[in-house]
């Protein structure tokens, strides 16, 4: 260090100059502040991480919540590919293939029991969604089963997984499965479907590879022994219907294939669609797929838009009904009393950091821990306290009966509501105020003031012309901080403020651990969070971030 | 601090007009509750205005002052047991020094001599209004106290505690907490999580308050803003953004998802205050030792730190009490196993509201006392080794 300093001072002369090892003197200068730098950012980087994985991650992660929408691309892809042909102008409900597409959709969905979280999600959008989804969850089995019987009828064979297994899987798989059944130590064989059926019963195979997969991966119960799901025997009709060459076909089960194959086309069927609408009759309504097509797509402003009491309508985003609109009130009531906290704030800190700055040191310090004290105790101490002081058998109304200013059967009403939650705000966050403002009026003279007499000013005069708008820094300082504060409160408003005095902190919580709609919850605190944001830059401005005291 | 003006003895009839006053508002309020306003209202005006009148017949201020102590004391006791005693005792020192502050005009002793009687008039109003806010900010805190040790499971003053009778009173509060599982549980989980979420906090940020005070830090603004970001973000999103993420990666309702959540919120007291004791640090002195041969990590425990020691130490504590008093992060990110005091308190107060949490809140108050008290000791401390007037 002491080398670099007689080296600023030789730099002053022009000219190359070296150090003692023998490189420029730019250059080792350089070096120097890329170490010092270097040394700094090491220091700030184990925090710098902590803080990005344990409290920036969360926030980013939150904001990533409230417009990902994966759950209905997901659970519905089959439908939602067919329903992008489908024309929401002819004002008609989406036709069969889309139907039958969802029942293939809805039947794995179902197994896995994911739709009733589905139709959880999409009740958030349309009421009614959850129901319908549980009824078509219970009854979608009675449409698979009209083939089902037909097929069991004809032929027992049918009955049993064993004889699909053998029919479908090659015979070496089937030899490891039994194998494994007897030891099932290990992990189970992954099923092996014969080749040449690949081709002859396409959408038999595909269908029974998805069953084996949930069997073999999630639910990890032996495939062989595995009953079908009803779909597959509709794939199977499907399949047999379009007469494929079974001639070649030999093995477990050929017979009794080619027998049903002559079979097939005296079973009777229905129309998928008629099935769901038997079950629901809402899935004729063209709202309902209207919904399901409008969040198809993995990110969605939906919940944003529900945040500001909105919602997608036919022809784009629309104000939701009057009488469901409740967090647009939720915010303005939100911003609107933190705005009168700070003002009270503001109103009962000022004249209290006027009289801290101008009594002798030893008073103020007393006085000073008088402000500190509130500061330094628990919330929930000083929450809990507000509550036995305002209730209605408190100890405020219990002196204003004793006086006789109240009467015993009028006691004053002043919890569970916004004045309730005024009162404790403003109390908690009086120091946030008082603090800021002291420190910005030490720093003024008190013989500005004087001076201002003596030329003339009246005591009013002086003090509004003179000394008050020297102190709108630290209002200024205060009132953000204590903005900022106040907006984001959650435990106090939900102890005194009962319903009309919660914050919008009230829903983001209900959302997240009542309703369990993360989401709505999400997108409220994101904008609660950008409120923040434009504030804390405003504070910036003001004040400094690193200005910030603490304790005085 | 003398005088500024010079005292002397002013016309009685201010004074005892003003004693009136007093009285007349005194004996209203004490009318009112017995029912016959009018009547203490009268009553209070002419027996304070007859004791002020003969206040300033007396010679001696101290005889004066207490003659009327013992004649009330009697009175009081007469009229309402011990109760009345005290009352009429505390009314009666008032009065005694509220009648010679005026007659004696020691109220304009401490102002310049120059003041206009209105201006007098402002002056003492306004210590009144500061008096209110004063009030305000510290009766809550207060009133918890006596009330935890309500015999009565009431959160109010019961009669027998305002006639101050022993049966009025009790440690069963106190006791419920002491015997409570529930109360044991998480007042152990509060005092297992804190000091762990206090050393993680401390650790990352002196170390990060020690770089970002060096001379030259890349992108230095944004980076403070990143570290204080936890103290600017409502709780509710940390809460709510800390729930989603820790339970993607199964730190949810465990021990350690709450301990980095909490150090997390501690870290930005700690850098504020650290950065501040660092601000009147200087830094040849680790140039001098460095020039003396000491490695960084000598220099850094042996010149460093005990230097910024004071600020390292009250940041700890506001790390500690932002842990300790912290609920809504915990209610989210904690589970059943990691209640915490004040997570009991919360529910105490939506749910099954009990006077229990009033013992605890004054247990919390003492060690918050306590705690400031520290802080500001090492405060001052820190600020006369810097050279700095105590503030």
């Amino acid at each position: 260090m002491a080398v670099i300093a007689k080296q600023e001072d030789d730099s002053k002369q022009d000219g190359l100059i070296l150090t003692a090892d023998g490189m420029s003197l730019k250059k080792s200068l350089a070096r120097s502040l890329r170490m010092q730098k270097l040394r700094a950012l090491m220091l700030i980087l184990p925090l710098l991480a902590f803080i990005l994985i344990t409290f920036i991650a969360p926030i980013t992660d939150m904001l990533f919540r409230s417009v990902e929408n994966q759950i209905v691309r997901e659970t519905l892809p089959r439908t939602l590919n067919e329903l992008q042909y489908w024309d929401l102008s002819q004002k008609k409900a989406p036709g069969e293939t889309v139907f039958h597409a969802l029942y293939d959709d809805l039947e794995i969905a179902i197994e896995r029991k994911v739709h009733t979280r589905l139709g959880t999600r999409l009740n958030y959008e349309q009421t009614g969604f959850s129901s319908l989804f549980r009824r078509t969850g219970r009854n979608l089995d009675a449409i698979g089963k009209i083939w089902q019987k037909q097929f069991e009828e004809f032929d027992p064979f049918w009955k049993k997984g064993e004889n699909w297994a053998n029919l479908l899987m090659t015979s070496d798989w089937i030899n490891n499965a039994k194998e494994w059944e007897k030891t099932s130590d290990h992990l189970q064989p992954p099923f092996v479907l014969k080749p040449e059926l690949v081709n002859l019963l396409p959408k038999t195979t595909e269908a029974y590879s998805a069953f084996a997969r949930y069997v073999q991966l999630e639910e990890n119960e032996a495939l062989y022994k595995k009953d079908p799901w009803p779909g597959i025997y509709i794939k199977l009709y499907q399949d047999l219907i379009s007469e494929p060459d079974l001639s070649a076909l030999s093995g477990m089960g050929a017979d009794e294939l080619r027998s049903t194959a002559q079979m097939v086309s005296t079973f009777e069927t229905i129309s998928f669609k008629d099935g769901f609408l038997e079950i629901d009759k809402d899935w004729g309504e063209i709202d309902i797929w209207r919904t399901i097509q409008v969040y198809a797509s993995s990110y969605t402003s939906g919940y944003f838009l529900n945040a500001i009491d909105m919602q997608n309508g036919p022809d784009g985003p629309e104000l939701r009904p009057e009488n469901e609109r409740i967090y647009i009130i939720l915010f303005m009531r939100t911003l609107y009393m933190s705005l009168i906290i700070t003002f009270f704030c503001i109103i009962l800190g000022y004249p209290v950091a006027w009289l801290l700055v101008n009594i002798p040191t030893r008073k103020s310090n007393l006085l000073m821990i008088l402000v500190l004290l509130p500061f330094w105790t628990s919330l929930l101490v000083r929450t809990s306290a507000w509550k036995v002081m305002l209730q209605q058998q408190g100890v405020i109304n219990d002196i204003l009966v004793w006086l006789g200013l109240v009467d015993d059967a009028a006691r004053l009403v002043m919890i569970n509501n916004q004045l309730g939650t005024i009162i404790a705000m403003t109390h908690i966050l009086l120091p946030f105020m008082i603090l800021p403002m002291y420190s910005v009026m030490q720093t003024i003279p008190p013989s500005y003031l004087r001076a201002a007499k003596s030329l003339g000013a009246t005591n009013w005069t002086a003090f509004w012309r003179v000394y008050f708008p020297q102190t709108i820094p630290g209002i200024g300082a205060g009132s953000i901080l204590v903005f900022i504060l106040s907006i984001g409160y959650y435990i106090t408003p939900a102890i005194v403020g009962g319903t009309s005095g919660v914050f919008i902190s009230d829903r983001i919580a209900y959302h997240i651990s009542s309703s369990l709609n993360w989401g709505l919850g999400a997108a409220l605190g994101t904008i609660l969070l950008g409120v923040v944001i434009l504030l804390y830059f405003a504070y910036d401005k003001a004040v400094g971030i690193d200005n910030v005291k603490l304790g005085g | 601090m003398g005088a500024l003006t010079p005292v002397k003895r002013a016309n009685p009839i201010f004074c005892v007009s003003v004693v009136a006053l007093f009285g007349a508002v005194i004996g209203l309020f004490f009318g009112i509750a017995q029912n016959q306003g009018l009547l203490g209202l009268i009553f209070g005006t002419f027996l304070s205005g007859a004791v002020a009148y003969g206040c300033t017949r007396m010679k001696k201020e101290k005889t004066a002052r207490w003659g009327l102590v013992i004649v009330s004391t009697l009175f009081g006791f007469y009229w309402n047991g011990f109760t009345g005693l005290i009352i009429s005792v505390i009314l009666a020192f008032l009065f005694g020094w509220l009648i010679f502050w005026l007659f004696e005009s020691r109220y304009r002793m401490r102002l310049a001599s120059y003041l206009t009687p209105i201006q007098v008039l402002w002056h003492y109003t306004f210590l009144v209004i500061c008096g209110f806010v004063f009030f305000f900010l510290i009766t809550p805190i207060i009133v918890v106290m006596p009330l935890s040790f309500n015999a009565q499971d009431f959160f109010t003053f019961t009669p027998e505690m305002l006639q101050l009778q022993p049966e009025g009173y009790s440690l069963k509060h106190y006791k419920d907490f002491f015997i409570s599982d529930d109360w044991r549980q998480a007042l152990r989980n509060s005092f297992l999580i804190a000091p762990m979420a206090t050393v993680l906090s401390v650790g990352f940020g002196t170390l990060a308050a020690i770089g970002l005070s060096q001379p030259h830090v890349p992108a230095k603004r944004i980076i403070t803003a990143i570290l204080i970001s936890p103290m600017i973000v409502p709780l509710i999103i940390s809460a709510a953004g800390m729930y989603f993420f820790y339970s993607r990666v199964g730190l949810q309702g465990t021990y350690w998802g709450v301990v980095l959540a909490h150090a997390a919120l501690g870290i930005p007291f700690v850098i504020i205050t650290v950065t501040a004791t660092l601000v009147g640090f200087d830094q040849s002195l680790t140039r001098a030792a460095a020039s003396m041969g000491a490695s960084p990590v000598i220099t850094f425990f042996r010149v460093q730190m005990p230097l910024i020691l004071p600020g390292v130490i009250s940041g700890g504590l506001f790390a500690f009490i932002t842990s300790f008093d912290e609920v809504v992060v915990v209610l989210f990110v904690g589970s059943v196993g990691q209640q915490t005091l004040p997570w009991q308190m919360f529910t105490g107060l939506r749910e099954q509201i009990s006077p229990t949490i009033l013992a605890v809140a004054t247990i919390l108050v003492i060690i918050s006392i306590l705690l400031l008290s520290t802080v500001e000791m090492l405060r001052r401390r820190s600020e006369r080794l810097r050279g700095m007037t105590p503030g």
